[in-house]
């Protein structure tokens, strides 16, 4: 098995399609769970007065068993023959979207869980469209609860029109539609019996057909400056390379200033190196003496980002107190930081229908999408975020609490 | 980039961003294999040179070994280490016999409030894992504390790409979790691979080790022939018992867990 193949998967769907259930048959099919985990779910199982809720695996808080919700989200680890696995487990209720997000986020696939019986509901398409904002595009559909509708053939395709409908209108095309009962076990590690007329993959071969994100490591090189430590007379300017290789010799331009100068060195502790690729934590000198300080980016001269203080963004809000056009508010892109204001919302639309509310609008409601204007008090460098997403999202604060998160769409 | 170097450069970015925000910080040290290699990735990110000091909250129930490698490596690698008892409860008479839900609060979660406030601490570094208990897999990266120390699970901050929450309230400490997405078995095979020390608590005995150390007087070791690394790498590939099995607080009763964290445990 290779390490290096674990790969981050995040299930989404409307509260109550099966969420937790899943992720525990998952466990419970391929072995993953240790006798004293099981004994304990059917001992507060038992003391609720209930079956054996596989949920509790990851519905660990108090308020989860008792309601039989998901208010957290949660991540665990599991692994098949091909290879091993990071679920995070999303809560479905409306309240909890922006715990739904922190998980959705941090994930390189999606399984998109819609319930048989009812069919496609308020967060199926508000979770659907928070994937397409985050850039998952690696997305399966599961229609779950299949036990609970005969598991009958037409029932599912008219599920799986509804669902391919709404993902064809924000460019989401799903790898598979799997018929499935999380419950009773059916299409989950196994092939089901009770539905001859299903020739597709199982979850698990379909999860294990998944592919990592590419590395970055062959753009052109992106080094956001997370601070500069002062070592034995060195001034060390460390980060994380998000883009490329940085390699000793190397002529870089450092932005906003505009200086070039090249690499002295590669520093790590206890390693000697030449270079860093994209995704490691690392730190440099520099020949010259520049003066380099959080929020520079390091880039290749001629192959830069653009420096800009107005862009347009999808921004997702997802704080009780409206976004206002007119407050000033704080954008964080990798390791800049600026103050900034919202121009313009030029379309206000509801996260779930995708329903225009508004044009040209001057506030944004909680859970409310918009296609907005940004203008910031200084250039930033910035990507948009179909070339290099870690320098083409951002999140907005308000009072030192995140509000958004957003992706760069066009530099104006 | 392999698994393991992955999860050093995320731990390493959070530790770089904690600290960027935080000049008033501690690592708290527990010497068990978790807290150590977050001590060891703590000193890769600064260079050998730590900035802050390490905590270590002492019930005076710990092992001897315990002391013992704590003693040596806090001099080998030239720490400022503070060590913290809650003296006025051990005067008390509070201990393990006379109940564990009090003992845990008072020699650990209150012992740490005593030792922030004193201190003066806005944040604490520490070396919890998702996939030690399901309550763990719900923390935040970056977890704020209330001035009561409790932990408002409901009301946790999103964590969207790496963007932290920002600086602490007046009211408020925050708890930063560089190793969330290590797992026990990471921890190990990042132990082998860089060498770093470890007390030889977890290795067999008499066919007995300790897979997660604490008290002496609240752990019991597991039945395992693991005596190098190597052994508990392959150990924990075929088993099927959970890390925490040995520890009297994850058993007492279903929710013991989630008390003690909203009430400030570790």
């Amino acid at each position: 098995m290779n390490h290096s193949d674990t790969l981050k998967f995040v299930i989404v769907g409307h509260v109550d399609h099966g969420k937790s259930t899943l992720i525990g048959r998952l466990f419970y099919d391929t072995d993953c769970l240790p006798p004293d985990k099981v004994e304990e779910i059917e001992k507060t199982s038992k003391e609720l007065g209930r079956e054996v809720e596989f949920a509790f695996l990851l519905d660990h808080l108090q308020e989860e068993r008792e309601q039989g919700i998901t208010i957290d989200t949660a991540q665990t680890f599991f692994k098949t023959e091909k290879r091993k696995y990071v679920i995070i487990d999303a809560p479905g209720h409306v309240e909890f979207v922006k715990n739904m997000i922190t998980g959705a986020s941090q994930a390189e696939a999606a399984i998109l869980i819609v319930d048989a019986l009812e069919g496609v509901k308020e967060q199926t398409r508000r979770h659907a469209y928070i994937l397409s904002l985050l850039g998952l595009d690696q997305v399966i559909v599961i229609i779950n609860k299949m036990d609970a509708v005969n598991y009958d053939e037409n029932r599912f395709n008219t599920v799986k029109n509804d669902v391919e409908k709404f993902l064809e209108s924000i460019n989401i095309k799903a790898k598979y539609y799997l018929p499935i009962s999380a419950l009773k076990g059916d299409n989950v590690a196994k092939k089901s019996e009770n539905m001859k007329w299903y020739q597709g993959v199982t979850v698990l071969e379909s999860l294990d057909s998944l592919k990592n994100k590419p590395p970055a490591e062959d753009k052109p090189l992106i080094f956001p400056i997370q601070d500069v430590y002062k070592i034995d007379g060195k001034r060390i300017n460390v980060g994380r390379v998000e883009a490329g290789i940085i390699e000793k010799g190397q002529i870089i331009k450092i932005l906003p200033t505009g200086q070039v100068t090249r690499v002295k060195s590669i520093e790590k502790f206890m390693e000697n190196t030449d270079r860093s690729v994209a995704g490691e934590s690392t730190g440099f000198t520099t020949e010259d003496p520049v003066f380099l300080e959080r929020g520079h980016v390091v880039c290749l001269p001629g192959n830069e980002p653009y420096l800009t203080d107005t862009f347009k963004a999808n921004v997702f809000w997802m704080f009780r107190k409206p976004l206002d056009i007119n407050e000033k508010i704080t954008l964080k892109c990798a390791t800049q930081e600026v103050s900034c204001r919202v121009q313009s919302i030029e379309k206000r639309m509801n996260s779930s229908t995708l329903e225009l509310l508004e044009r040209n609008a001057t506030i944004l409601e909680n859970l409310e999408v918009g296609e907005v204007i940004i203008k910031t008090k200084h250039p930033i460098a910035v990507k948009t975020f179909n070339e290099v997403q870690e320098l083409g999202r951002f999140v907005l604060e308000r009072d030192q609490l995140t509000c958004a998160g957003g992706i760069i769409t066009e530099i104006l | 980039m392999d698994h393991l170097k992955k999860l050093e450069s995320q731990s390493i970015y959070i530790i770089r961003e904690a600290y960027r925000q935080f000049k008033d910080v501690a690592m708290l040290w527990s010497i068990g294999k978790d807290s150590t290699t977050l001590l060891w990735l703590i000193r890769k990110a600064f260079y050998g040179k730590v900035p802050f000091p390490i905590l270590h909250i002492d019930t005076g129930y710990k092992f001897k070994e315990i002391y013992q490698f704590r003693d040596k490596y806090a001099r080998e690698w030239g720490l400022n280490l503070i060590v913290h008892k809650n003296q006025e409860a051990v005067d008390r008479g509070v201990c393990p016999e006379k109940g564990k839900l009090e003992c845990c609060t008072e020699l650990k979660t209150n012992a740490l409030k005593q030792a922030i406030a004193k201190y003066k601490f806005k944040a604490l570094y520490l070396g919890i894992r998702r996939d030690e208990h399901g309550i763990r897999a719900k923390e935040r990266v970056f977890s704020p504390r209330d001035e009561d120390f409790e932990w408002n699970y409901k009301e946790q901050p999103p964590e969207l790409w790496d963007q932290f929450k920002s600086k602490a309230r007046e009211e408020e400490h925050l708890r930063v979790h560089p190793m969330l997405g290590w797992t026990e078995q990471d921890i190990w095979e990042y132990i082998r691979k860089e060498h770093i020390p470890i007390t030889d608590l977890y290795f067999t005995k008499n066919g007995k080790r300790y897979r997660s150390i604490g008290c002496e007087t609240c752990c019991s070791p597991i039945d395992s022939n693991a005596d190098t690394i190597d052994a508990i790498v392959e150990e924990l590939k075929t088993t099927k018992i959970s890390e925490r099995s040995g520890r009297a607080q994850d058993k007492e009763s279903a929710y013991m867990m989630q008390k003690l964290r909203s009430l400030g445990y570790m």
